[in-house]
């Protein structure tokens, strides 16, 4: 089974994505901020993750950037999923690594839509 | 919903279908209210039914609304993928070398609010040609004013497009996006109801008639396959819907062999066989 880490620092955002990542066939694992997303990956690398940019802590950006350093860390399909839904902030995630963008407010047929861009389902 | 008098509900079956070609059968009652309501209350009518008697008294801005609102005009960009795929490696590379000289035509009839004449902008854009041009058709108005301004809602563009390619043929305006002028500038957009005579659109090297004759009952379906076979150049290609054919309704297309969805004029196909042997 694929697995898929949802990185939100709200638990009703996470509670959403994990019913929607789960219907999609992916086993799901939760953290609250970068920080939290970056150990998880280090026990074990997702397939996916599903990502926030505004986190305390550490927030998206910063954790894209330092997993894409990590061993292994070019690996995971990194989906964000943010209410920055600007042209900058696109540009910017694509450089750092993001493999997909998500703008919220989103719903199932959006993230299976760009599961599917991004080669996941 | 108070219910409708049956003779009501079939006068608005019967004048629709004669405007549309679209069938409203009965399992099709709960699009009525659905689809209707809104544009009785817009349009400053007490009920469904009060728009239906005005429809009724001969009023023919009515009518042609209601058939504007009952008819389905969901789309997405790339919308089930392998149409765009087979016209990336299967049409292209054929009539490129054939029509060398001059644009390939490209017709997308019943194109709604545009998202598949830009996915081939975008296409055709990335693959650096052939050059083309893309008329896109629709019967409504309104769906083609929203088409030909390219702007588009955040929830559409994450509809089967990748962030790359929302970069790379948009410009963010405000909430909307909006396609990239050059693009924009590559498809023609015009008013055209396919119950009416097409011919002046001209001979079409490829068109695309997807997910609308799924709409019509099977006299009106054969009758508009004849006349899209009759526009079709004789190498040319037609691509109907995942859930269309022209199987058991015209002797003037076939499948093209491989090839889901994608047809190819009959004659001109028993043609080439026969120059080949």
């Amino acid at each position: 089974m694929k697995t898929c880490l949802v990185v939100d620092d709200s638990r009703v955002i996470r509670k959403v994505a994990r019913k929607i990542v789960e219907d999609l066939g992916f086993a799901c694992e939760e953290a609250a901020d970068g920080q939290e997303a970056l150990d998880a990956c280090r026990k074990s690398m997702p397939d996916a993750v599903l990502l926030d940019w505004n986190m305390p802590v550490m927030n998206g950006l910063d954790f894209l950037i330092r997993l894409r350093q990590e061993p292994g860390g070019k690996k995971p399909v990194v989906v964000f999923c943010t209410t920055e839904n600007d042209m900058s902030h696109i540009t910017q995630a694509l450089r750092a690594g993001a493999d997909e963008y998500v703008m919220k407010p989103f719903d199932g047929e959006i993230i299976e839509s760009k599961f599917a861009e991004a080669g996941l389902v | 919903m108070t219910q409708l008098p049956a003779h009501k509900f079939e006068h608005l079956c019967k004048e629709v279908r004669a405007r549309t070609g679209l069938v409203l059968g009965p399992e099709k009652a709960y699009l009525v209210e659905s689809r209707l309501g809104p544009l009785a209350r817009k349009s400053g009518f007490a009920s469904v039914e009060a728009l239906i008697d005005a429809m009724m008294r001969g009023d023919k801005a009515v009518l042609t609304a209601a058939c504007e609102a009952l008819a389905t005009h969901e789309t997405f960009f790339f919308r089930d993928k392998t149409p765009f795929e087979m016209f990336e490696q299967v049409i292209a590379p054929t009539l490129k070398g054939a029509r060398a000289g001059r644009n390939l035509k490209i017709w997308c009839a019943a194109a709604s609010s545009g998202q598949e004449p830009y996915s081939l902008a975008m296409l055709l854009d990335e693959a650096g040609g052939p050059q083309a041009d893309i008329l896109a058709t629709d019967m409504s108005a309104a769906v083609l004013e929203k088409a030909k301004a390219g702007l588009y809602t955040q929830f559409e563009v994450q509809r089967g497009l990748s962030i790359q390619r929302l970069v790379k043929h948009f410009d963010q305006t405000g909430e909307a996006w909006r396609i990239k002028p050059h693009l924009r500038q590559k498809v023609r957009f015009e008013q055209s109801n396919l119950l009416e005579d097409f011919s002046r659109l001209g001979r079409m090297d490829v068109i695309f008639c997807r997910n609308v004759l799924i709409y019509f009952d099977i006299e009106t379906k054969a009758k508009i396959l004849e006349r899209l076979a009759a526009q079709l150049a004789d190498d040319g290609y037609l691509i109907l819907g995942a859930a269309e054919t022209v199987v058991g309704l015209t002797d003037s297309l076939r499948p093209a062999q491989g090839h889901r969805g994608l047809y190819t004029r009959a004659g001109a196909a028993a043609n080439k066989a026969v120059a080949a042997a």
